[in-house]
């Protein structure tokens, strides 16, 4: 029950076997002088010229959607930069010049309205209300909407609640909406959501998203087991796989992310016979990468699922034995009289 | 919780049964319990400190391990951790006025435009479960809010935490200025969050990386060790 029928992305999903999103956002803005610390979501209003190269980067490489540089952009985040009262512009700017970009383009491209966590823990562990929740999602939803986003984008989510939050954000702000997790624990979110607790939550949610998925996480082998977890579930919601182009290492006063154009197109069709739809990278992945995984995917004949050990030998090992979907996760053997029943 | 389960009346189990029933209840994140069992052994002429070690770094430490090893996740451990917590704030004026053994002492905080104070808050509150005294400095510290909270506390471990791609490089210039000010190996540095690994920690000069909470307890009691050692080796 997605909120507009017409929506671009769906069309496009319709249309479409397999779509390329985009890289990182931080990666590429440090690459451009970004300095560690900073609010990558101010450059929007004070070097839109950056936000614009960096968007012209994915698409020139062949992204058909792109992220706007709004991930932090929620007034919980922005409070740090002292820019909290800014969440709305920012993300509003974010799109619109992602609109100007894609617009530009010559093809049909998707702008895709980034939002990612509040970086706050809510309830009951938490100080965050579920209210207070919707409330930080709408507010940047109506921004990023008013720019011209043609979905928003959630990712980076750890916690259940926290997803339906936004997924109720969404419907107040009339946006369609995509919404992926990052499995970085064990094979799980850090909260220890597994990829089919993530299936069942869309089970619950009244605004249904048009794709769900994983991002970023530890590297691209443990985000094809969740993206198998996911269409293991038989799951008729696309699927969206942004793994990060390997893990960071530190050269010379950057960050460099070891995967090489090479390994992110292996993982661009690995993902695909996965079940993945929409493909791309998250942390480390440079306009480079991306056109080595368009190549790639226009050239992939479609394969069985991978096994896991077919993922391994391509991409890696995993970071973890078990993704506590095999049943062979780790447990403890409790005698908890508290626990006992009668 | 369920009306299924036993009634039990903490106060009339023997010593070694009422800690046991600690760790289970420190393991479900139960509060009031682990406070009123704290008080009954504290009313039993437990020491203070043995109170600490026994039942609920104990406990903890089973939390830490079952952290480490992927059966317990964050929800789970923020519960543990805020009973562990209840208990400590009886303890902690009595073990100042007994003057227990300190175990070490430890400034944390997140750094410089990351928000991101959950993994953080764990090692604080696993260190401290451990025994450790910590100084949270919280979140957005710069290089200045961390120098002057080190020269302030004279902690024998830095602690810094990064959760994103665009903080983590950050460490560095932090441990960077402790080399140009000569200051470097007066602290053992701590360095974690997500997006690092063993060799980032290396290559930024900390002295380690530490996957997680349960690992930066065990590594700080590692490193104390050691200087210890070398106290000792040097007297």
């Amino acid at each position: 029950m997605s909120l507009t029928s017409t929506n671009q992305l769906q069309v496009m999903l319709e249309k479409r076997d397999w779509i390329l999103a985009d890289g990182a956002t931080g990666t590429n803005l440090f690459n451009m002088g970004l300095s560690s610390g900073d609010a990558p979501e101010l450059w929007n209003k004070t070097a839109p010229e950056k936000i614009k190269a960096l968007y012209k980067g994915s698409v020139d490489a062949g992204s058909d959607l792109f992220l706007t540089n709004s991930f932090g952009g929620n007034r919980s985040r922005l409070r740090l930069h002292g820019a909290e009262t800014y969440a709305p512009e920012l993300s509003r700017i974010s799109a619109e010049i992602g609109r100007e970009v894609a617009d530009a383009s010559g093809r049909n491209v998707i702008v895709a309205g980034c939002l990612g966590p509040t970086g706050e823990i809510m309830q009951p562990m938490g100080p965050l209300s579920y209210a207070v929740a919707v409330e930080i999602f709408h507010e940047q939803a109506e921004g990023l909407k008013a720019g011209g986003a043609d979905v928003a984008w959630l990712e980076t989510i750890s916690f259940g609640d926290e997803y339906r939050a936004a997924a109720e954000a969404f419907a107040l702000a009339g946006i369609a909406w995509v919404g992926t997790m990052s499995f970085d624990t064990a094979g799980r979110t850090m909260m220890g959501v597994t990829a089919p607790n993530l299936v069942k939550l869309l089970a619950k949610i009244s605004n249904k998203p048009l794709a769900f998925g994983a991002n970023c996480g530890v590297g691209a082998s443990d985000l094809l087991r969740t993206v198998l977890g996911f269409s293991a579930t038989g799951t008729a919601v696309p699927i969206v796989a942004k793994g990060n182009a390997g893990i960071p290492k530190y050269h010379n006063g950057h960050i460099h992310y070891d995967g090489t154009p090479e390994l992110m197109a292996n993982y661009a069709t690995l993902a695909r016979d996965c079940g993945a739809t929409i493909i791309g990278g998250c942390c480390g992945t440079t306009p480079d990468h991306l056109r080595a995984m368009r190549s790639a995917l226009e050239n992939h004949k479609p394969l069985e699922r991978p096994s896991l050990k077919t993922i391994k030998s391509a991409l890696g090992g995993f970071s973890s034995e078990s993704d506590g979907t095999d049943g062979n996760s780790p447990t403890r053997e409790r005698q908890s009289r508290r626990r006992r029943t009668t | 919780m369920s009306d299924q389960e036993d009634d039990i009346i903490l106060s009339e189990l023997n010593d070694e049964d009422l800690v046991a029933q600690m760790f289970d209840d420190l393991y479900d994140g139960l509060k009031e319990e682990i406070e009123e069992s704290v008080n009954i052994l504290l009313e039993r002429d437990w020491a203070p400190y043995r109170v600490l070690t026994e039942a609920l770094v104990g406990g903890m430490t089973i939390v830490g391990n079952d952290f480490r090893d992927g059966i317990l996740f964050v929800p789970e451990v923020l519960l543990a951790a805020n009973a562990m917590k209840g208990g400590m704030a009886i303890l902690k004026p009595l073990l100042i006025a007994t003057g227990a053994p300190r175990v070490g002492k430890m400034v944390i905080g997140t750094v410089k435009g990351d928000i991101h104070d959950i993994g953080k808050n764990l090692v604080g509150m696993m260190m401290e479960g451990a025994g450790f005294e910590v100084v949270d400095l919280g979140i957005n510290n710069s290089v200045d809010a961390y120098l002057e909270a080190i020269e302030k506390e004279g902690p024998d471990i830095l602690g810094m935490s990064a959760l994103l791609t665009t903080t983590m490089p950050y460490m560095k210039v932090v441990i960077d200025t402790l080399v140009e000010k000569g200051m470097r190996d007066d602290y053992t540095v701590l360095v974690g969050g997500a997006p690092l690994n063993e060799e980032f920690g290396k290559a930024i000069g900390a002295d380690a990386y530490c996957r997680d909470a349960a690992v930066a307890v065990e590594t700080a009691k590692e490193f104390m060790a050691r200087k210890h050692n070398r106290m000792a080796a040097s007297a």
